[in-house]
């Protein structure tokens, strides 16, 4: 099992989702992040102050996933988030030791 | 904090009964209230009370209120009072940081109610009854004379038109909206970080030795119908305020409100020091939202503010009201071709900021200069706030929280400069009042630079005057509660730790 972690662009949260769904995830959880990577902030004036925000606003997507689709859930996330400019985020994978679901108490690849 | 309320307490408590007792003398004494009716009443208020005294010996039957006049100027005065709350709450809040939005719709609203009350009990008596050259008297403290409910008489208040009056308290009433937005005016430069009781009491002694003179020095006259032969036009001119005397034109207070409050806001600034944190942290407005909102109620009211200045429903208001409307439209403009040039993007808050640049430079202006004078006047005044936020604001080196001096400071000044100018005839504008025993008008016999020349020495006396009073009020205030709050509250919030409570729940 693998635990597949993206960080993509707001608007692209739909796209991504409905890929995934596509290729059979059967659940992923979404959160709203800050940060910063190569893309360069932006700079906000208000009258005479000028502030450089560093941490632009993404979307981090976690889906944990049987080894057997982890290629096509990075290539799902891959093509459906990309936009080709700077800033387009990342995927990261991690080995995932377990998974239980709480209401049944199946786990492993049960319950995923 | 606890010690102050009591004392505020107390304070009022205890001139409200020498009030009712005095209240009380004067109803048994008829004679005595200055009623439209009394003759040659104790020498009279505001150029108000005056008119009717002196109207008496040439007509036997006082002037009545123009049902129109009083209806629009009832109007009017809650203009003033709606632009100050909420409109100038919302346009401070908004810019601040959401942890001390509710400190500073407090700071306003408080001071607002706290200074309609003290102009009732004494300060329209300072500003607007015949005193010196300084300040009035105290013919009018807790508003004596102006009602007699045995005989259901109401005082009446000159206009700037001769037999034309509106009741006193109505005026009253009026100009207490104008000082007390003036001293919440104050509020922006010292936001985030001021304590609620050294606000409240700050106020007290700004509003009184500061306000209630200049108010007096540039507004109070004997009123036109005093003027009644040139012999008495000497005598009548000696008992005016001393800028009025000068000459110096402000229709609605440019001096008297917002250079005024300006140099008190940029003394504060300094006395009090700059925010936690000012300089490293973004202090971010919350919602320019809220200030767009509150900008737009500003730029409504205003004129009740300004046309409402005329004192009565004629051609003066029109001049005083589209003047401010097109002035104010021109200033919005400037800022935001002065952001592109410079900044590259027109901003939303510099659209805001440039409504209400525009209508502080129009206000002493707005019934004294031509129609095109007024949009020269918003233009040039968009540009010199912008420079007054930004450039001005980095020579000053304080922390001036909301720009008070750079928006209402820059601005006053070059309104009350450019009235000067404008005035004149020859550029279109509407002239003054040469001689007030036939009402004659025309332009400033010296010229423009004698004009401008008086319009200056105003703006001086206003900013020194301000200054110094403001100086010395802070310095008590610190001495007596102490001006700021500790770090750790102002890092927590003014809302919770000064209010107990929080603006949003998310």
């Amino acid at each position: 099992m693998k635990m597949v972690t993206a960080i993509v662009k707001p608007f692209k949260l739909d796209e991504v989702r409905e890929a995934l769904s596509g290729i059979g995830v059967q659940g992923v959880t979404v959160t709203e992040v800050k940060g910063f990577g190569r893309q360069k902030g932006h700079t906000e004036l208000y009258r005479g102050a000028e502030y450089v925000v560093d941490f632009l606003p993404k979307v981090k997507i976690e889906a944990a996933v049987d080894d057997a689709i982890v290629d096509s859930v990075i290539e799902a996330i891959e093509n459906s988030a990309r936009t080709g400019k700077i800033g387009d985020g990342k995927v990261f994978v991690s080995a995932l030791e377990q998974v239980v679901r709480i209401r049944t108490g199946e786990t492993g690849k049960d319950a995923l | 904090m606890k010690k102050l309320i009591a004392i505020l307490a107390l304070g009022l408590s205890a001139l409200g009964f020498v009030g009712t007792a005095l209240a009380q003398s004067d109803a048994a004494s008829p004679p005595a209230a200055a009623t439209a009716t009394a003759a040659p009443a104790p020498a009279a208020a505001t150029a108000p009370a005056s008119a009717a005294a002196a109207a008496a010996p040439a007509a036997p039957a006082a002037p009545v209120p123009n049902k129109g006049d009083v209806a629009w100027m009832v109007v009017a005065t809650m203009f003033v009072i709606m632009m100050s709350i909420p409109g100038l709450a919302l346009f401070y809040g908004g810019l601040v940081r959401s942890k001390n939005m509710l400190s500073v719709l407090m700071q306003v609203f408080v001071t607002f109610s706290l200074i309609v009350v003290l102009w009732c009990l004494y300060g329209y008596s300072l500003a607007f009854t015949e005193g010196n050259a300084f300040i009035g008297g105290l013919d009018r403290v807790f508003m004596r004379g102006m009602f007699d409910p045995a005989k259901g008489e109401f005082a009446m208040a000159a206009t700037f038109s001769k037999g034309v009056v509106i009741p006193e308290l109505l005026f009253m009433a009026f100009q207490a909206t104008f000082a007390a937005i003036t001293c919440c005016l104050i509020v922006g430069a010292f936001a985030e970080r001021m304590k609620f009781s050294a606000v409240l009491l700050f106020m007290v002694l700004w509003f009184t030795f500061s306000y209630a003179p200049i108010a007096h020095m540039v507004w109070f006259w004997m009123g036109p119908d005093a003027y009644t032969a040139k012999e008495v036009v000497d005598a009548t001119n000696a008992k005016a305020g001393l800028i009025w005397q000068w000459g110096a034109l402000d229709f609605a207070g440019g001096t008297v409100v917002h250079i005024n409050a300006a140099v008190a806001g940029l003394v504060g600034a300094y006395m009090i020091g700059k925010r936690v944190g000012y300089g490293k942290e973004a202090f971010t407005p919350h919602s320019l939202t809220l200030t767009m909102v509150g900008a737009a109620l500003l730029w409504v009211g205003w004129f009740g503010f300004n046309a409402g200045s005329a004192l009565e429903a004629g051609n003066s208001a029109v001049l005083a009201f589209i003047n401010t409307f097109s002035a104010t439209a021109a200033a919005v403009l400037a800022w935001c071709i002065g952001e592109s040039l410079v900044k590259g993007k027109a901003s939303m808050l510099g659209a805001a900021s440039g409504a209400v640049a525009g209508l502080v430079a129009i206000t002493p202006a707005c019934g004294n200069v031509g129609l095109i004078g007024a949009i020269v006047i918003g233009f040039v005044a968009g540009f010199a706030c912008l420079w007054g936020v930004t450039g001005l604001k980095r020579i000053l080196g304080a922390d001036d929280s909301l720009d008070v001096f750079g928006v209402h400071g820059v601005g006053g000044i070059v309104g009350a400069l450019l009235t000067g100018v404008f005035n004149a005839q020859s550029l279109g504008g509407p002239g003054l009042v040469t001689d007030w025993v036939t009402a004659a008008v025309g332009s400033n016999p010296d010229g423009i630079g004698a004009q401008v020349w008086i319009q200056l020495k105003a703006v001086v006396l206003t900013i020194v005057w301000s200054g110094v009073v403001a100086a010395v009020a802070y310095k008590i205030v610190d001495l007596v509660v102490g001006l700021r709050v500790t770090e750790e509250e102002e890092r927590e919030g003014l809302d919770i730790s000064a209010h107990g409570e929080t603006a949003y729940h998310n």
